[in-house]
């Protein structure tokens, strides 16, 4: 008897670890399921009342109790944009500098380190004003009376929101080149200088032409990251309801809107439409993320390493 | 060509750098201003009053992030466990893994709403328990990759030989293996601290912000972060210069730990 317990005691101990280790992994599925689900169940009202039409009408009025996307999506996208368009060649650019010439690391780490709120800060009271006092005016000189231009220099708005984004993506863009890049296999690059190739005609002819589909995962996880970005954002877009063609005139993305009215929300239904909000934006960043991480997947057993 | 492109290349990579100089610098010289004693260990003080320090938020937020280290990393731990000594190519654990990777990417912002919604409503008041939850579930997914990554680096000679001295299989894991991999171990779950040591959207709907000191969790609780947030955008000049040396506190903070668990993988190596 004695005998047999001490033998199944190490068992059933085995299968006490082993069923809290699965509860645990099991526990990144409920979340994420629970995400979805809370999220739906919590915007019903909102889904309920406005239907479809919320996507697409600019109306925020919280007063009549009635609300729509327009405005929120327009200023997510619109400042994603800008930033994409600095960050992307850019990112591009420091990598290859970073694979094939100089050492990695530290400085990117930092720079991805630096939590958002510091980078609203420093957009807010340094950037803003450099914008309305210098590159505004500047730009508007250039294009004259451009309607993308238009409108008081006030440093704060879309344009503004943009740049900070892209300065905040930039090390996660370059970070995923830098290692698809570094994934091309070193007897190419050998062969290539082998035949008398320079730095450049290797990294055109051989790590550009290997790591362009890497660079589309980073994109996406790049991109993924600018949508969802609530306080860098928050702090210099302004937060005004409205769709303006001028990239200085103020605005809102998604986040910032959550971030900015959702404690002061206290109709039902004002509170159910922003839910709704964060479900949009938790389906778009879902997606994005999803697809980005299926091709880097893909990349990686391509490239002969299974993660 | 070759060098221009190099020239191009340094430039760029020299421009990013200058940001974050910058950034830094920036942040040094106003935060510097606003530091002293009793900034670190008072009260605020009252609108538009100048004076008054943070002390409450510096220990609200240590206390929120201690908390969700304390729920976030044994979960993240076991769940990379999971992954990387029993689920092996399973298709369970591909699914968790690829769902892991995904969750690292969800806006933090909607982690805060999420919370908000299964505890903040049902109990009717915001408090740092949500806080450090929501936290947490940034923690989760960040540990729990790290750890199948680092498990999955230890020789697997190692693991049979644990295995054929008799050991248990989550013996062998916790005693032997975790052993090995200590510094990568340490290196992920100080790399999630400062990430979440940082954020502040997940707080602004869980813990909110309090100008009291954190007595108990279950009412909004103090933090650095969210109030950067609400000084930053008051119109008193004594609460923005507040905000720059609570940024102050919160990037030394993070660029520590950042270096600290650096400087450990590199030990590793």
């Amino acid at each position: 008897m004695v005998r047999r317990a001490h033998g199944r005691a190490p068992l059933v101990a085995e299968g006490v670890f082993r069923v809290v280790a699965l509860t645990c992994a099991a526990f990144v599925l409920v979340v994420m399921a629970g995400l979805f689900v809370v999220l739906l169940v919590r915007s019903h009202l909102s889904i309920h009342r406005f239907g479809w039409g919320f996507l697409w009408s600019d109306a925020w009025d919280p007063v009549r109790d009635h609300f729509g996307a327009a405005s929120s999506i327009f200023g997510t996208v619109a400042s994603t944009a800008i930033a994409m368009v600095i960050a992307v060649p850019l990112s591009l650019v420091i990598a290859l500098f970073l694979v094939e010439i100089a050492p990695p690391r530290l400085a990117r780490e930092l720079l991805a380190g630096i939590p958002s709120i510091i980078y609203g800060m420093w957009g807010l009271f340094v950037l803003a004003p450099l914008m309305a006092t210098h590159v505004q005016p500047a730009m508007q000189k250039v294009f004259g009376t451009f309607p993308l231009f238009s409108g008081p220099p006030m440093g704060i708005g879309v344009l503004t929101a943009g740049l900070v984004l892209a300065l905040m993506v930039l090390p996660f863009i370059t970070a995923v080149a830098r290692d698809v890049f570094a994934l091309v296999p070193p007897v190419m690059k050998e062969a290539g200088y082998g035949l008398g190739a320079t730095t450049w005609e290797v990294t055109r002819k051989v790590t550009i032409g290997y790591g362009m589909k890497g660079l589309v995962g980073g994109v996406f996880l790049g991109l993924g990251r600018a949508i969802g970005e609530t306080m860098a954002v928050t702090f210099v877009i302004g937060n005004d309801h409205r769709i303006a063609a001028s990239l200085f005139a103020s605005g809102n993305s998604i986040a910032s809107t959550l971030a900015n009215e959702f404690t002061e929300a206290s109709e039902p239904v004002y509170l159910s439409a922003l839910v709704e909000l964060g479900l949009i934006l938790f389906v778009v960043t879902l997606v994005i993320q999803v697809l980005a991480q299926l091709w880097l997947n893909r990349l990686g057993r391509l490239a002969g390493n299974r993660s | 060509m070759n060098g221009a492109v190099k020239v191009v290349s340094a430039l760029a990579a020299a421009l990013g750098l200058g940001f974050l100089a910058w950034i830094l610098f920036v942040v040094l010289r106003h935060g510097a201003a606003a530091l002293n004693w009793t900034f670190l260990t008072s009260l605020p003080s009252p609108p538009g009053g100048s004076g008054g320090g943070l002390g409450n938020a510096i220990l609200g937020t240590a206390i929120i992030t201690v908390l969700a280290c304390a729920l976030g990393v044994p979960v993240g731990l076991l769940a990379g466990v999971y992954l990387a000594e029993y689920g092996r190519g399973t298709r369970f654990a591909t699914v968790v893994r690829f769902l892991a990777n995904v969750m690292m990417g969800i806006p933090s912002i909607i982690i805060g709403l999420f919370v908000y919604a299964i505890l903040v409503l049902p109990t009717g008041h915001f408090s740092g328990w949500a806080g450090g939850v929501a936290l947490a579930l940034l923690v989760l997914p960040v540990v729990a990759r790290t750890t199948e990554d680092m498990l999955a680096l230890v020789p697997n000679a190692l693991r049979e030989s644990a295995l054929a001295l008799g050991s248990p299989h989550w013996r062998a894991t916790l005693q032997i293996l975790f052993r090995a991999s200590r510094a990568g171990l340490l290196t992920g779950v100080l790399l999630a601290v400062a990430r979440v040591s940082g954020e502040t959207a997940p707080l602004l709907f869980t813990a909110l912000n309090s100008p009291y000191w954190p007595r108990s969790l279950s009412g909004p609780t103090a933090n650095l972060t969210v109030t950067i947030f609400n000084y930053a955008m008051s119109p008193y000049p004594a609460w923005q210069q507040a905000a720059w040396g609570a940024s102050f506190i919160i990037t030394i903070g993070v660029l520590a730990l950042t270096v600290v668990s650096r400087a450990l993988a590199r030990e590793r190596k």
